[in-house]
């Protein structure tokens, strides 16, 4: 246990409390639409935890779940229109249970989400100022004045330039990155304990990626903020993330510490993840792409959803689900030659 | 500014163009003098009011006669208005009454009954377009597509005839028609709101359905703000394009409206004017009350873009950039 916590210190550079009790923790979530193509389970008992200043990472392509369950999260997708089961407590207490008005008051003040495509999140006809001041008026009762003060100090904190003088700029007059910095401070504003950050840089330059990863490390380390962080890029979260949860499908494919995840990966999904991911380390004749697209769906194929696309597949991936199970602390794979795979890997 | 400048500058070349159309279709309705004194006149009679108009110079020097006297606030003179029968001797003396003032006089009566009627009918459509959106497919959804749909069909007069029936003449609440203190307002306005309640209303609706899926919404919901202020600050100020322009569609249709439901509820207004100087032949009053409400129709129309640029603010600096 020492020696884990002593390794990711070493990796993410600053100390999360492994011993303490999660601040939120989800548990068998599960997430359906009815459509006109019949019904669809976007996620499928998914389970995880996160601790107070922990950075989490949520992995998987588009179409895996990763966001409809956030959503879910944060009161953003609602039961009806879609079916929902699960649990997500929040000290002690279970969110989903709660009514409208209730859930209400956790965003922003207890969790924020912030979007892939900030230009889109901003409302076009709206002063930057008003979308940044209006939940901490409105909330705190703020006059308009300290609030747009407000508004400047989370801007400078969010290393927006001449803060002040662009309280009346529109969103359209602000690059891709300055728009994200915006929607940061904007999620900042009533101080949450949990950030969710939904793909947060895919739309961004690659340059501009890098700052805005930065800055949100930054406000979190600050803050002692935890961080929920989704992305389809393994690189982002193995520099960000104490943890990751592998997501495929809809449902968990492995979840582990990063150090784990990198070194021993234990589900095949996982395995070709890793073997696309361009590295520095390793001489690569070629970057291995992942055979097959990823199931829509409203097709999942019986038994293991990633069988069709899977090197290891035996005929009983086809009849049987994997279950998610335990194979070191903190480190789970949902595949029936888990322990195989990770002894292999070990190896490697 | 600039923009506004230059929008307020189309404005004025189009009140030019509709006081040159209703100066040269005056004149071509046939010879002015003849409409005026009826085909019964006599030569000499005839002859005298040409001289007196100015008749006789050529038809430019007459254009810009009349364009240089409507910059002096002057509509002519109306020979036939308050004159129950035609004296001639008064056209002699250059008598009668200033089409200006006539104007002026009704102006207001028309411009109340239409801040009425559009002031109610936009906040109630506002309101049942926002609740319909707020709840797609809810039975309120469903009664405002039925109440909008049929406030859009029906046809202002025949609703006018039918309000008369109906509250002054059976239930006897409100009076026939009239103008005098505020409740004579509720009916006119009530039949000449309801196109564009019906309008605005679906408009709204359908705007506000296209804005509450954009992820702006999902965004300030996740920042915790209350619904309504969702819905009426957030969505509504960028749905308020579709509905100001419909809106300002709707006003122009209502100052037409609104000459024929003057008319059903004796409504001293300009559409009223109007319809009594079509019956009595009386060109100047018809040329006047028509450039009233063509000007009326300018000046919404300028008020719909200015609103536009508070409402979107590229429309602004992009006008800025040109």
């Amino acid at each position: 246990m020492n020696a884990m916590t002593e390794a990711r210190t070493r990796v993410t550079g600053d100390r999360v409390d492994v011993s303490a009790a999660p601040i939120m923790s989800v548990e068998g979530l599960s997430v359906g639409f009815d459509t006109p193509h019949g019904p669809v389970q976007a996620v499928d008992n998914v389970s995880w935890s996160i601790r107070k200043g922990e950075t989490l990472g949520i992995i998987g392509e588009s179409g895996s779940g990763k966001s409809v369950g956030l959503e879910t999260i944060m009161g953003l997708i609602t039961s009806p229109p879609a079916r929902i089961s699960g649990q997500v407590l929040l000290d002690g207490q279970d969110i989903l249970s709660m009514p409208q008005r209730q859930r209400r008051q956790l965003r922003g003040d207890r969790m924020a989400m912030i979007f892939q495509d900030a230009l889109a999140a901003l409302n076009p006809s709206l002063t930057i100022g008003t979308q940044i001041s209006e939940v901490y008026r409105i909330r705190r009762g703020a006059s308009r004045q300290a609030a747009l003060d407000k508004a400047v100090e989370l801007m400078d904190q969010v290393k927006i330039p001449s803060a002040r003088s662009r309280l009346k700029a529109y969103p359209h007059e602000f690059s891709g990155g300055m728009c994200q910095r915006v929607m940061i401070a904007m999620a900042l504003a009533m101080d949450p304990e949990i950030l969710i950050a939904d793909e947060p840089t895919t739309a961004l330059d690659v340059t501009v990626q890098r700052q805005i990863m930065d800055l949100l490390q930054e406000v979190r380390r600050e803050r002692g903020m935890s961080l929920i962080l989704v992305t389809h890029d393994l690189g982002v979260v193995a520099e960000c993330a104490d943890r990751a949860v592998v997501m495929y499908s809809g449902r968990m494919a492995e979840t582990a510490t990063m150090r784990d995840l990198f070194r021993t990966p234990s589900h095949p999904y996982t395995r070709a993840l890793l073997q696309a991911m361009p590295r520095v380390d390793a001489r690569l004749e070629r970057l291995q792409a992942i055979p097959g697209t990823p199931p829509t769906l409203s097709h999942i194929p019986s038994g293991c959803a990633f069988r069709p696309r899977c090197t290891f597949a035996q005929p009983r991936c086809a009849e049987e689900k994997p279950e998610l199970r335990m194979l070191a602390a903190e480190h789970s794979a949902a595949c029936h030659f888990a322990e195989a795979i990770r002894e292999e890997t070990s190896h490697d | 500014m600039p923009y506004l400048v230059r929008r307020a500058g189309h404005s004025a070349i189009m009140l030019l163009v509709v006081v040159s159309f209703v100066f040269f279709a005056g004149r071509m309705i046939g010879d002015p003098a003849i409409v005026m004194l009826g085909a019964s006149a006599s030569d000499t009679a005839l002859e005298q009011l040409r001289n007196n108009l100015g008749l006789n110079d050529p038809l430019l020097m007459q254009y810009f006669r009349y364009v240089g006297g409507l910059v002096q606030g002057d509509l002519g003179v109306s020979f036939r208005y308050g004159f129950a029968q035609m004296p001639a001797e008064r056209f002699m003396d250059g008598g009668g009454t200033p089409v200006m003032g006539l104007v002026l006089a009704r102006l207001p009566q028309t411009l109340y009954l239409a801040a009425v009627a559009l002031g109610g009918a936009l906040a109630l459509a506002l309101v049942m377009g926002c609740l319909a959106a707020m709840y797609p497919r809810s039975w309120i959804d469903h009664l405002v597509n039925v109440l909008s749909l049929a406030s859009v069909s029906v046809v202002q007069f025949w609703l006018g005839l039918v309000l008369i029936v109906l509250f002054a003449v059976h239930l006897g609440w409100l009076p026939t028609g009239g103008y005098g203190s505020w409740y004579h307002v509720i009916l006119p306005a009530l039949a000449l709101g309801a196109r564009p309640l019906g309008r605005v209303a679906q408009v709204t609706r359908s705007a506000m359905l296209d804005e509450m899926a954009r992820p702006y919404v999902a965004a300030a919901r996740a920042k915790g703000l209350p619904e309504h202020r969702i819905v009426s600050v957030h969505a509504l100020k960028n749905a308020g394009i579709p509905v100001v322009t419909i809106t300002g569609d709707e006003l122009v249709q209502l100052v037409t409206g609104a000459i024929l439901v003057e008319t059903v509820f004796g409504w001293p207004g300009i559409g009223h004017l109007l319809v009594e100087a079509l019956n009595n032949r009386d060109l100047p009053v018809l040329q006047g009350a028509i450039l009233a409400v063509a000007t009326l129709v300018i000046v919404v129309n300028l008020l719909v873009d200015i609103t536009y640029t508070y409402l979107n603010p590229k429309v602004s600096l992009s006008s800025r950039e040109n």
